[in-house]
């Protein structure tokens, strides 16, 4: 569910996107978007902090303090380490926007305390425009979380 | 426990576990009778090896283990890390996980094919299971119930002996979803890794449940151990069915919808993608998962009486377990004569995959399993899927066959 504030051509919009509760502090940032899936160890040059995997679609993009909208979680169980290892090298995402989350991104999140959410109305990576800045909200125990997007 | 009442190790465990639990809605938590964790040291990082060492800094009660708690390979084998082009620092790295993760009782196994080697679990049973190839055998084979469990999550169960009840704990989420039809049978393991990569892709979620009919003959263990690590890793998929001959019956969640056909074409295409013939071949790889005791036997049966040409490697890695067994039937000595290396404890790309690469100046790379040539791309390999058998005759002519 979203709804538009504005919406004359060449106006800044911003998108209300509601989702499940998610995990890690509040953060707002520059999104990187793309309809493709994601693992740390398949798709990351966790030295140089960049997406390395050719056939993904941020090939040689920077990911460091990006909010990554992305489809999925892809892949072993190795990102649940590697999130707490890039963060402590300050060589991490800020924060992490998916449609459908698999157990070891969220488990990688919450001890690496990176931001994250998932489980939008809709295909998250279409409703964002790129590049956006996200604001993001953590809501107490039992409330929905919300992402807005300003496009 | 989360009052910090039984110290502050388990205090953590808990938090860590409820933080998880409460984004998947779970329940409750569920005890669980084994944990297998994942904690190679090119994932760890020097902060993970610090994380653990500075848990096992509490008193011995505190942080022992509460269930029998084991681990998948490690980054290094300490007999041949040298020859591999892994470093000292690697080696020290490794060294100090190690004495970390013994301090919490953990028993040091360094695989993921524990379910053929150390204590296959039974139908029904509740596990913390750290590999998803573990993980998917275990759920689907056997009919276990596990999620895909991180090594801190897998810690975690370890140290409050439950886990979050959510996903494959739960009959909800074991409901098929997406059902395939096999029209031909693949002919050895790379071709049941590449069908479990062409459901991988067809499913792309954790939460889809695929059920594969048509399996005439009964796959043997080491064939389902390549289609479901292929499967997990191409599909990030945690159960999967073959009516008759994995543990329970798939039950549809709603509707069936008709088959999806995968017959000799999808595979053979699915093979070429990786084909690269007449390429130079700087290393041949049989690992993820590690060997199973037949397959090394097959290994040494392909490599007798012949050289691997000297511009190519051969990694061979196994389990402890059946590193020992080969080394007491002789099949160990019958592979390194042709100069392969069989490696123990590790598994491949858990070995600083990158790091080799450069020391060695390794590119091209060849290998029967499925889920390998997945993983490293991203590790700027350029890798070939093929049978053991091409595997090994390339390695001989030191190019892509």
């Amino acid at each position: 569910m979203h709804r538009l504030r504005g919406g004359r051509e060449g106006a800044v919009v911003s998108i209300l996107l509601r989702c499940h509760r998610g995990i890690g502090p509040e953060v707002s940032g520059v999104a990187l978007v793309a309809a493709d899936n994601f693992s740390a160890r398949y798709d990351l040059d966790r030295v140089r902090g960049v997406f390395s995997r050719p056939s993904h679609k941020l090939a040689g993009e920077s990911y460091v303090d990006r909010i990554l909208v992305l489809d999925g979680a892809k892949g072993g169980v190795a990102t649940a380490w590697m999130l707490h290892d890039m963060s402590a090298r300050r060589i991490v995402p800020r924060a992490l926007i998916f449609n459908r989350v698999n157990p070891i991104l969220a488990q990688g999140a919450a001890f690496a305390g990176v931001a994250l959410v998932d489980r939008f109305a809709g295909d998250v990576t279409a409703l964002f425009r790129a590049p956006a800045t996200c604001c993001g909200s953590i809501p107490p125990p039992g409330a929905a979380g919300k992402v807005i997007s300003c496009l | 426990m989360l009052a910090g009442k039984f110290g502050e190790v388990r205090r953590w465990a808990m938090a860590h576990q409820v933080m998880v639990g409460e984004f998947f809605d779970a329940a409750d938590l569920v005890p669980v009778s084994q944990a297998h964790i994942m904690a190679d040291t090119e994932s760890l990082g020097e902060a993970g090896v610090r994380f653990l060492e500075g848990l096992v800094a509490a008193a011995e009660p505190e942080r022992r283990v509460r269930v029998p708690t084991i681990t998948d390979p490690r980054g290094i084998d300490f007999a041949v890390y040298r020859r591999l082009g892994q470093t000292p620092d690697m080696a020290a790295l490794e060294t100090r996980a190690i004495a970390a993760l013994r301090a919490f009782g953990v028993l040091m196994t360094d695989t993921c094919i524990n379910y053929q080697t150390i204590m296959a679990p039974v139908r029904g049973e509740h596990l913390a299971y750290g590999d998803t190839g573990v993980v998917i055998y275990s759920n689907s084979v056997l009919g276990g119930r596990s999620n895909f469990e991180g090594g801190p999550s897998a810690l975690a169960a370890a140290l409050t002996g439950r886990t979050p009840r959510y996903g494959y704990h739960l009959d909800a989420c074991r409901r098929a979803t997406k059902p395939f039809r096999l029209t031909a049978s693949p002919r050895d393991l790379s071709e049941w890794g590449a069908l479990g990569g062409i459901v991988g892709e067809a499913c792309g979620s954790y939460w889809e449940v695929p059920v594969i009919e048509g399996v005439e003959a009964v796959p043997d263990s080491d064939a389902l151990k390549h289609f479901g690590t292929a499967l997990a890793s191409f599909g990030s998929v945690a159960l999967f069915y073959m009516p008759g001959i994995t543990a329970e019956e798939a039950e549809f969640a709603g509707a069936s919808s008709e088959p999806v056909p995968i017959g000799a074409a999808e595979i053979m295409a699915f093979l070429r993608r990786y084909a690269a013939p007449g390429d130079k071949l700087d290393v041949v790889v049989f690992a993820a998962p590690q060997l199973s005791l037949f397959e090394i036997a097959s290994v040494a049966d392909a490599l007798d009486g012949r050289l691997v040409d000297p511009g190519t490697t051969v990694i061979v890695a196994t389990s402890p377990e059946i590193k020992h067994a080969a080394d007491r039937m002789g099949l160990t000595a019958r592979i390194e004569a042709s100069g392969a290396v069989v490696a123990q404890g590790i598994c491949f790309y858990q070995s600083y995959a990158r790091e080799m690469a450069e020391a060695k100046g390794w590119t091209r790379l060849m290998t029967n399993s499925a889920k390998l040539v997945n993983i490293l791309g991203g590790y700027g390999y350029r890798s070939s899927l093929a049978s053991l058998a091409r595997c090994i005759d390339s390695a001989v002519a030191g190019k892509v066959l």
